[in-house]
Protein backbone atom coordinates (compact mmCIF):
# COMPACT_ATOMS: atom_id res chain seq x y z
CA UNK A 1 0.00 0.00 0.00
CA UNK A 2 1.41 3.39 -0.96
CA UNK A 3 1.89 5.91 1.77
CA UNK A 4 -0.08 9.12 2.04
CA UNK A 5 1.79 12.37 1.48
CA UNK A 6 0.64 15.09 3.87
CA UNK A 7 1.55 18.78 3.88
CA UNK A 8 0.73 20.59 7.07
CA UNK A 9 1.95 23.18 9.55
CA UNK A 10 3.30 22.12 12.92
CA UNK A 11 4.09 24.84 15.45
CA UNK A 12 4.19 27.31 12.56
CA UNK A 13 6.68 25.31 10.50
CA UNK A 14 5.62 23.99 7.11
CA UNK A 15 5.97 20.22 7.44
CA UNK A 16 5.63 17.30 5.05
CA UNK A 17 5.41 13.67 6.01
CA UNK A 18 4.45 10.27 4.64
CA UNK A 19 2.13 8.08 6.68
CA UNK A 20 -0.01 4.98 6.50
CA UNK A 21 -3.80 5.44 6.44
CA UNK A 22 -4.03 3.84 9.90
CA UNK A 23 -1.44 6.12 11.52
CA UNK A 24 -2.86 8.52 14.06
CA UNK A 25 -1.56 12.06 14.27
CA UNK A 26 0.10 10.97 17.52
CA UNK A 27 1.88 8.10 15.71
CA UNK A 28 3.10 10.57 13.10
CA UNK A 29 4.30 13.13 15.64
CA UNK A 30 6.17 10.62 17.77
CA UNK A 31 7.37 7.97 15.35
CA UNK A 32 7.79 9.80 12.05
CA UNK A 33 8.64 13.35 13.13
CA UNK A 34 10.51 12.56 16.37
CA UNK A 35 8.32 14.93 18.37
CA UNK A 36 7.93 12.82 21.48
CA UNK A 37 6.57 15.52 23.78
CA UNK A 38 3.00 14.37 23.13
CA UNK A 39 2.51 11.16 25.10
CA UNK A 40 0.42 8.08 24.53
CA UNK A 41 -1.35 7.19 27.76
CA UNK A 42 -4.46 5.30 26.72
CA UNK A 43 -4.64 5.70 22.94
CA UNK A 44 -8.43 5.93 23.19
CA UNK A 45 -9.08 9.58 24.01
CA UNK A 46 -9.60 9.11 27.74
CA UNK A 47 -6.38 10.48 29.27
CA UNK A 48 -5.48 13.62 27.31
CA UNK A 49 -1.70 13.01 27.42
CA UNK A 50 -1.59 13.40 23.61
CA UNK A 51 -3.42 16.76 23.56
CA UNK A 52 -2.56 19.11 20.69
CA UNK A 53 -4.47 21.85 18.92
CA UNK A 54 -5.61 21.59 15.31
CA UNK A 55 -6.70 24.87 13.72
CA UNK A 56 -6.82 26.27 17.25
CA UNK A 57 -9.10 23.54 18.60
CA UNK A 58 -7.95 21.28 21.45
CA UNK A 59 -8.07 17.61 20.42
CA UNK A 60 -6.56 14.25 21.30
CA UNK A 61 -3.95 13.47 18.64
CA UNK A 62 -4.63 9.75 19.22
CA UNK A 63 -8.21 10.24 18.00
CA UNK A 64 -7.23 11.79 14.68
CA UNK A 65 -5.57 10.24 11.66
CA UNK A 66 -2.30 11.73 10.48
CA UNK A 67 -3.79 12.04 6.99
CA UNK A 68 -6.44 14.40 8.36
CA UNK A 69 -3.72 16.96 9.15
CA UNK A 70 -3.45 17.92 5.45
CA UNK A 71 -3.60 21.72 5.24
CA UNK A 72 -4.28 22.17 8.96
CA UNK A 73 -2.34 24.07 11.60
CA UNK A 74 -1.17 21.80 14.38
CA UNK A 75 0.44 23.00 17.60
CA UNK A 76 2.11 20.69 20.10
CA UNK A 77 3.93 20.99 23.40
CA UNK A 78 7.17 21.47 21.42
CA UNK A 79 5.80 24.83 20.25
CA UNK A 80 5.00 26.12 23.71
CA UNK A 81 8.31 27.59 24.82
CA UNK A 82 9.97 30.35 22.77
CA UNK A 83 13.55 29.17 22.41
CA UNK A 84 14.87 28.85 25.98
CA UNK A 85 12.06 31.03 27.30
CA UNK A 86 9.46 28.81 28.94
CA UNK A 87 5.79 29.66 28.60
CA UNK A 88 4.43 31.16 31.85
CA UNK A 89 2.40 27.98 32.44
CA UNK A 90 5.54 25.83 32.11
CA UNK A 91 7.45 28.11 34.49
CA UNK A 92 4.62 28.07 37.04
CA UNK A 93 4.29 24.29 36.90
CA UNK A 94 7.99 24.05 37.87
CA UNK A 95 7.75 26.69 40.60
CA UNK A 96 4.67 25.13 42.16
CA UNK A 97 5.76 21.50 41.59
CA UNK A 98 2.56 20.84 39.68
CA UNK A 99 3.89 17.55 38.36
CA UNK A 100 5.47 14.37 39.60
CA UNK A 101 6.20 11.72 36.97
CA UNK A 102 5.49 14.19 34.16
CA UNK A 103 3.77 11.92 31.65
CA UNK A 104 0.51 13.88 31.76
CA UNK A 105 2.24 17.26 31.91
CA UNK A 106 2.62 18.06 28.18
CA UNK A 107 -1.06 17.35 27.57
CA UNK A 108 -2.13 19.36 30.59
CA UNK A 109 0.01 22.33 29.55
CA UNK A 110 -1.37 22.29 25.99
CA UNK A 111 -4.93 22.02 27.34
CA UNK A 112 -4.42 24.74 29.95
CA UNK A 113 -2.91 27.11 27.38
CA UNK A 114 -5.93 26.52 25.16
CA UNK A 115 -8.24 27.36 28.08
CA UNK A 116 -6.44 30.60 28.97
CA UNK A 117 -6.52 31.76 25.34
CA UNK A 118 -10.28 31.30 25.37
CA UNK A 119 -10.96 32.38 28.94
CA UNK A 120 -8.25 34.46 30.65
CA UNK A 121 -10.17 34.57 33.94
CA UNK A 122 -11.54 31.08 34.59
CA UNK A 123 -13.06 30.00 37.89
CA UNK A 124 -11.58 26.97 39.62
CA UNK A 125 -14.66 25.01 38.55
CA UNK A 126 -14.11 26.02 34.91
CA UNK A 127 -10.45 24.93 35.08
CA UNK A 128 -11.42 21.60 36.62
CA UNK A 129 -14.09 20.91 33.97
CA UNK A 130 -11.83 22.02 31.11
CA UNK A 131 -9.07 19.69 32.31
CA UNK A 132 -11.41 16.78 33.15
CA UNK A 133 -10.10 14.97 30.09
CA UNK A 134 -6.49 15.14 31.30
CA UNK A 135 -5.79 12.37 33.78
CA UNK A 136 -2.96 12.58 36.31
CA UNK A 137 -2.32 9.63 38.58
CA UNK A 138 0.34 11.32 40.74
CA UNK A 139 -0.65 14.74 41.93
CA UNK A 140 -4.29 14.58 42.95
CA UNK A 141 -4.74 17.59 40.64
CA UNK A 142 -4.69 20.26 43.34
CA UNK A 143 -1.28 21.70 42.47
CA UNK A 144 -2.10 21.58 38.76
CA UNK A 145 -5.31 23.53 39.23
CA UNK A 146 -3.60 26.08 41.48
CA UNK A 147 -0.74 26.52 39.01
CA UNK A 148 -3.20 27.21 36.18
CA UNK A 149 -5.18 29.67 38.31
CA UNK A 150 -1.99 31.51 39.38
CA UNK A 151 -0.68 31.68 35.83
CA UNK A 152 -4.01 33.10 34.68
CA UNK A 153 -3.79 35.75 37.40
CA UNK A 154 -0.17 36.61 36.45
CA UNK A 155 -1.08 36.92 32.77
CA UNK A 156 -4.03 39.18 33.59
CA UNK A 157 -1.77 41.42 35.69
CA UNK A 158 0.80 41.54 32.90
CA UNK A 159 -1.69 42.50 30.20
CA UNK B 1 -6.93 0.34 4.94
CA UNK B 2 -7.32 3.20 2.47
CA UNK B 3 -8.05 6.81 3.43
CA UNK B 4 -9.98 9.09 1.08
CA UNK B 5 -11.10 12.68 1.63
CA UNK B 6 -13.46 13.45 -1.28
CA UNK B 7 -14.72 17.00 -1.76
CA UNK B 8 -18.26 16.25 -2.93
CA UNK B 9 -21.19 14.29 -1.55
CA UNK B 10 -21.42 12.37 -4.83
CA UNK B 11 -17.79 11.27 -4.67
CA UNK B 12 -18.22 10.19 -1.04
CA UNK B 13 -21.35 8.19 -1.87
CA UNK B 14 -19.58 6.53 -4.81
CA UNK B 15 -16.66 5.53 -2.60
CA UNK B 16 -18.90 4.22 0.19
CA UNK B 17 -21.17 2.33 -2.20
CA UNK B 18 -18.28 0.76 -4.10
CA UNK B 19 -16.44 -0.63 -1.08
CA UNK B 20 -17.74 -3.18 1.33
CA UNK B 21 -16.38 -2.44 4.78
CA UNK B 22 -16.13 1.32 4.24
CA UNK B 23 -16.65 3.68 7.16
CA UNK B 24 -17.41 7.39 7.37
CA UNK B 25 -15.00 9.58 9.31
CA UNK B 26 -16.21 12.92 10.66
CA UNK B 27 -15.04 13.54 14.24
CA UNK B 28 -13.63 10.03 14.60
CA UNK B 29 -13.97 9.92 18.40
CA UNK B 30 -15.75 6.56 18.21
CA UNK B 31 -14.25 5.29 14.93
CA UNK B 32 -10.61 5.67 15.96
CA UNK B 33 -11.20 3.92 19.27
CA UNK B 34 -12.75 0.98 17.40
CA UNK B 35 -9.90 0.92 14.88
CA UNK B 36 -7.35 0.77 17.65
CA UNK B 37 -9.24 -1.95 19.51
CA UNK B 38 -9.49 -3.86 16.19
CA UNK B 39 -13.25 -4.01 16.64
CA UNK B 40 -13.36 -2.70 13.07
CA UNK B 41 -10.92 -3.41 10.25
CA UNK B 42 -12.20 -1.22 7.43
CA UNK B 43 -10.92 -1.47 3.88
CA UNK B 44 -11.71 2.21 3.42
CA UNK B 45 -12.26 5.26 5.61
CA UNK B 46 -14.02 8.19 3.91
CA UNK B 47 -13.29 11.52 5.59
CA UNK B 48 -16.27 13.79 4.85
CA UNK B 49 -14.76 16.98 6.31
CA UNK B 50 -13.51 18.26 2.92
CA UNK B 51 -17.07 18.33 1.54
CA UNK B 52 -18.62 21.83 1.39
CA UNK B 53 -21.17 22.43 4.14
CA UNK B 54 -20.10 19.64 6.46
CA UNK B 55 -18.60 22.11 8.94
CA UNK B 56 -21.35 24.75 8.61
CA UNK B 57 -24.24 25.78 10.84
CA UNK B 58 -26.79 27.49 8.57
CA UNK B 59 -30.13 29.21 9.26
CA UNK B 60 -32.94 27.49 7.31
CA UNK B 61 -36.72 28.03 7.52
CA UNK B 62 -36.38 29.53 10.98
CA UNK B 63 -34.39 26.52 12.20
CA UNK B 64 -30.79 25.42 11.93
CA UNK B 65 -29.04 23.00 9.59
CA UNK B 66 -25.94 21.55 11.23
CA UNK B 67 -23.36 19.90 8.98
CA UNK B 68 -22.44 16.35 9.87
CA UNK B 69 -18.88 17.28 10.83
CA UNK B 70 -19.74 20.23 13.13
CA UNK B 71 -18.21 19.52 16.54
CA UNK B 72 -19.82 19.84 19.94
CA UNK B 73 -17.42 22.69 20.75
CA UNK B 74 -18.56 24.59 17.64
CA UNK B 75 -22.22 24.10 18.60
CA UNK B 76 -21.49 25.34 22.12
CA UNK B 77 -20.08 28.58 20.71
CA UNK B 78 -23.05 29.27 18.39
CA UNK B 79 -25.34 31.95 19.81
CA UNK B 80 -28.33 30.99 17.65
CA UNK B 81 -28.26 27.33 18.65
CA UNK B 82 -27.81 28.24 22.32
CA UNK B 83 -30.82 30.55 22.11
CA UNK B 84 -33.15 28.17 20.25
CA UNK B 85 -32.15 24.65 21.33
CA UNK B 86 -30.13 24.88 24.57
CA UNK B 87 -31.12 21.33 25.51
CA UNK B 88 -29.57 19.89 22.36
CA UNK B 89 -26.41 21.96 22.83
CA UNK B 90 -26.13 20.84 26.46
CA UNK B 91 -26.66 17.22 25.50
CA UNK B 92 -23.90 17.19 22.88
CA UNK B 93 -21.69 19.12 25.33
CA UNK B 94 -21.93 16.28 27.84
CA UNK B 95 -20.13 13.88 25.50
CA UNK B 96 -16.57 13.23 26.65
CA UNK B 97 -13.87 15.74 27.49
CA UNK B 98 -12.92 19.15 26.10
CA UNK B 99 -10.64 17.30 23.67
CA UNK B 100 -13.45 14.99 22.53
CA UNK B 101 -15.75 18.01 22.18
CA UNK B 102 -13.25 19.45 19.69
CA UNK B 103 -14.15 16.67 17.24
CA UNK B 104 -17.29 14.77 18.31
CA UNK B 105 -20.45 15.31 16.23
CA UNK B 106 -24.22 14.87 16.52
CA UNK B 107 -24.33 12.59 13.48
CA UNK B 108 -21.50 10.45 14.84
CA UNK B 109 -23.16 10.13 18.23
CA UNK B 110 -26.31 8.94 16.44
CA UNK B 111 -24.56 6.54 14.05
CA UNK B 112 -22.47 4.99 16.82
CA UNK B 113 -25.91 3.79 17.94
CA UNK B 114 -25.19 3.47 21.62
CA UNK B 115 -28.48 3.33 23.55
CA UNK B 116 -26.84 5.75 26.02
CA UNK B 117 -25.85 8.42 23.45
CA UNK B 118 -26.47 11.77 25.12
CA UNK B 119 -27.36 13.91 22.13
CA UNK B 120 -29.92 11.48 20.71
CA UNK B 121 -32.81 11.88 23.22
CA UNK B 122 -32.33 15.65 22.98
CA UNK B 123 -32.56 15.53 19.16
CA UNK B 124 -35.64 13.29 19.38
CA UNK B 125 -37.32 15.71 21.81
CA UNK B 126 -36.47 18.60 19.46
CA UNK B 127 -38.04 16.67 16.56
CA UNK B 128 -34.80 16.95 14.59
CA UNK B 129 -34.52 15.41 11.15
CA UNK B 130 -31.53 14.16 9.23
CA UNK B 131 -30.59 14.60 5.62
CA UNK B 132 -29.30 11.21 4.55
CA UNK B 133 -27.48 10.95 1.24
CA UNK B 134 -26.77 7.78 -0.66
CA UNK B 135 -26.73 6.01 -4.03
CA UNK B 136 -30.48 6.70 -4.50
CA UNK B 137 -30.19 10.41 -3.75
CA UNK B 138 -31.11 12.21 -0.59
CA UNK B 139 -33.91 11.62 1.92
CA UNK B 140 -34.99 13.34 5.14
CA UNK B 141 -35.62 11.08 8.11
CA UNK B 142 -36.64 11.67 11.73
CA UNK B 143 -33.90 10.98 14.28
CA UNK B 144 -36.06 8.40 16.08
CA UNK B 145 -36.06 6.24 12.91
CA UNK B 146 -32.28 5.87 12.66
CA UNK B 147 -31.17 3.75 15.65
CA UNK B 148 -32.12 0.09 15.07
CA UNK B 149 -30.49 -1.71 17.99
CA UNK B 150 -27.26 -1.31 19.99
CA UNK B 151 -24.53 -0.52 17.45
CA UNK B 152 -26.90 -0.74 14.45
CA UNK B 153 -28.68 1.91 12.39
CA UNK B 154 -31.26 1.82 9.61
CA UNK B 155 -28.89 3.48 7.13
CA UNK B 156 -28.50 1.48 3.92
CA UNK B 157 -25.09 0.58 2.45
CA UNK B 158 -23.50 3.63 0.83
CA UNK B 159 -25.61 6.08 2.82
CA UNK B 160 -24.38 8.64 5.31
CA UNK B 161 -25.82 11.55 7.25
CA UNK B 162 -24.98 14.88 5.59
CA UNK B 163 -26.66 17.17 8.11
CA UNK B 164 -28.95 17.44 11.11
CA UNK B 165 -31.88 19.87 10.95
CA UNK B 166 -33.27 21.44 14.11
CA UNK B 167 -36.67 22.95 13.25
CA UNK B 168 -37.73 26.49 14.07
CA UNK B 169 -38.09 26.88 17.80
CA UNK B 170 -41.82 27.28 18.50
CA UNK B 171 -42.89 30.53 20.12
CA UNK B 172 -43.01 30.00 23.90
CA UNK B 173 -41.12 26.75 23.42
CA UNK B 174 -38.22 25.39 25.45
CA UNK B 175 -36.12 22.25 25.64
CA UNK B 176 -33.81 20.52 28.12
CA UNK B 177 -31.74 17.36 28.46
CA UNK B 178 -30.60 15.76 31.70
CA UNK B 179 -28.67 12.57 32.33
CA UNK B 180 -27.70 10.68 35.43
CA UNK B 181 -24.09 9.59 35.89
CA UNK B 182 -22.46 8.56 39.18
CA UNK B 183 -19.73 11.20 38.85
CA UNK B 184 -19.60 14.80 37.66
CA UNK B 185 -18.01 14.49 34.21
CA UNK B 186 -16.63 12.09 31.59
CA UNK B 187 -19.11 9.24 31.99
CA UNK B 188 -21.84 7.41 30.09
CA UNK B 189 -25.51 8.03 30.85
CA UNK B 190 -27.20 5.58 33.21
CA UNK B 191 -30.43 7.29 32.16
CA UNK B 192 -30.92 10.28 29.83
CA UNK B 193 -34.07 12.31 29.25
CA UNK B 194 -34.91 14.99 26.67
CA UNK B 195 -37.97 17.23 26.91
CA UNK B 196 -39.26 19.85 24.49
CA UNK B 197 -42.51 21.67 25.18
CA UNK B 198 -44.61 24.68 24.20
CA UNK B 199 -46.66 26.76 26.66
CA UNK B 200 -49.91 28.52 25.80
CA UNK B 201 -50.97 31.96 27.06
CA UNK B 202 -52.32 30.45 30.28
CA UNK B 203 -49.04 28.70 31.05
CA UNK B 204 -50.38 25.26 30.12
CA UNK B 205 -48.49 22.85 27.92
CA UNK B 206 -49.87 22.90 24.37
CA UNK B 207 -47.33 20.53 22.80
CA UNK B 208 -44.60 18.29 24.19
CA UNK B 209 -42.08 15.63 23.23
CA UNK B 210 -40.48 13.48 25.93
CA UNK B 211 -37.68 11.01 25.15
CA UNK B 212 -35.60 8.58 27.16
CA UNK B 213 -32.14 7.15 26.54
CA UNK B 214 -30.16 4.29 28.13
CA UNK B 215 -33.31 2.53 29.35
CA UNK B 216 -33.87 0.29 26.33
CA UNK B 217 -32.05 -1.02 23.26
CA UNK B 218 -32.56 2.34 21.56
CA UNK B 219 -33.83 5.82 22.30
CA UNK B 220 -37.60 6.00 22.91
CA UNK B 221 -40.20 8.70 22.37
CA UNK B 222 -42.59 8.47 25.32
CA UNK B 223 -45.96 9.50 23.87
CA UNK B 224 -47.65 8.96 27.23
CA UNK B 225 -45.25 11.47 28.73
CA UNK B 226 -46.41 14.15 26.30
CA UNK B 227 -50.04 13.20 27.00
CA UNK B 228 -49.45 13.57 30.76
CA UNK B 229 -48.35 17.17 30.20
CA UNK B 230 -50.57 18.51 27.42
CA UNK B 231 -53.40 20.74 28.64
CA UNK B 232 -51.89 21.08 32.12
CA UNK B 233 -49.48 23.48 33.83
CA UNK B 234 -46.07 21.76 34.07
CA UNK B 235 -46.01 21.38 37.84
CA UNK B 236 -47.45 19.37 40.73
CA UNK B 237 -49.65 16.43 39.75
CA UNK B 238 -48.84 16.81 36.04
CA UNK B 239 -45.16 16.24 36.80
CA UNK B 240 -45.93 13.31 39.10
CA UNK B 241 -48.03 11.73 36.35
CA UNK B 242 -45.25 12.38 33.84
CA UNK B 243 -42.70 10.72 36.13
CA UNK B 244 -44.94 7.68 36.61
CA UNK B 245 -45.47 7.12 32.88
CA UNK B 246 -41.78 7.59 32.10
CA UNK B 247 -40.80 5.08 34.79
CA UNK B 248 -43.36 2.68 33.36
CA UNK B 249 -42.17 3.22 29.78
CA UNK B 250 -38.53 2.49 30.61
CA UNK B 251 -37.35 -1.02 29.72
CA UNK B 252 -33.81 -1.00 31.11
CA UNK B 253 -31.41 -3.82 31.86
CA UNK B 254 -29.37 -4.46 34.99
CA UNK B 255 -25.72 -3.75 34.40
CA UNK B 256 -22.68 -2.41 36.22
CA UNK B 257 -23.91 1.17 35.81
CA UNK B 258 -27.39 0.73 37.27
CA UNK B 259 -30.16 -1.70 38.16
CA UNK B 260 -33.54 -1.97 36.48
CA UNK B 261 -35.35 -0.52 39.50
CA UNK B 262 -32.93 2.36 39.86
CA UNK B 263 -33.09 3.25 36.18
CA UNK B 264 -36.89 3.16 36.12
CA UNK B 265 -37.00 5.48 39.12
CA UNK B 266 -34.41 7.88 37.68
CA UNK B 267 -36.22 8.00 34.32
CA UNK B 268 -39.20 9.54 36.10
CA UNK B 269 -37.09 11.92 38.18
CA UNK B 270 -35.17 13.22 35.17
CA UNK B 271 -38.36 13.65 33.12
CA UNK B 272 -39.83 15.80 35.88
CA UNK B 273 -36.68 17.91 36.29
CA UNK B 274 -36.06 18.32 32.55
CA UNK B 275 -39.68 19.44 32.12
CA UNK B 276 -39.21 22.07 34.81
CA UNK B 277 -36.13 23.42 33.03
CA UNK B 278 -37.81 23.35 29.61
CA UNK B 279 -40.81 25.23 31.07
CA UNK B 280 -38.58 27.96 32.48
CA UNK B 281 -36.95 28.34 29.06
CA UNK B 282 -40.35 28.37 27.35
CA UNK B 283 -41.19 31.44 29.45
CA UNK B 284 -38.12 33.13 28.02
CA UNK B 285 -36.14 32.84 31.23
CA UNK B 286 -32.71 31.30 31.64
CA UNK B 287 -32.26 27.86 33.16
Amino acid sequence: MSQIHVTTSINGDATEFLCEAEDTLLDVLRDRLGMTGSKEGCGTGDCGACSVTVDGRLVCSCLMLGAEAEGREVTTIEGMATGDQLHPLQQKFIEMAALQCGICTPGILVAAKSLLEKNPDPTEEEVRYWLAGNLCRCTGYDKIIRAVMETAADLRRAS
Amino acid sequence: MRYEAPNSVEAAVDLLAATEGAYVLAGGTDLLVKLRAEMLEPDLVVDIKRIAGMKDITAENGGWRIGAAVSGAEMGEHAGLLRDWPGVVEAVGLIGSTQVQGRATLAGNLCNASPAADSVPAMVAANATLRIVGPKGSRDVAVIDVPASPGKTTLAPGEFIASVFLPAKPEHGGDAYLRFIPRTEMDIAVVGCGVSLVLDGAGKVSAARVSLGAVGPKVMLVEAGAEALIGRAPKGDALEDLAAVCSAAATPIDDKRGTVDFRRHVAGVLARRATEIAAIRAKGETA
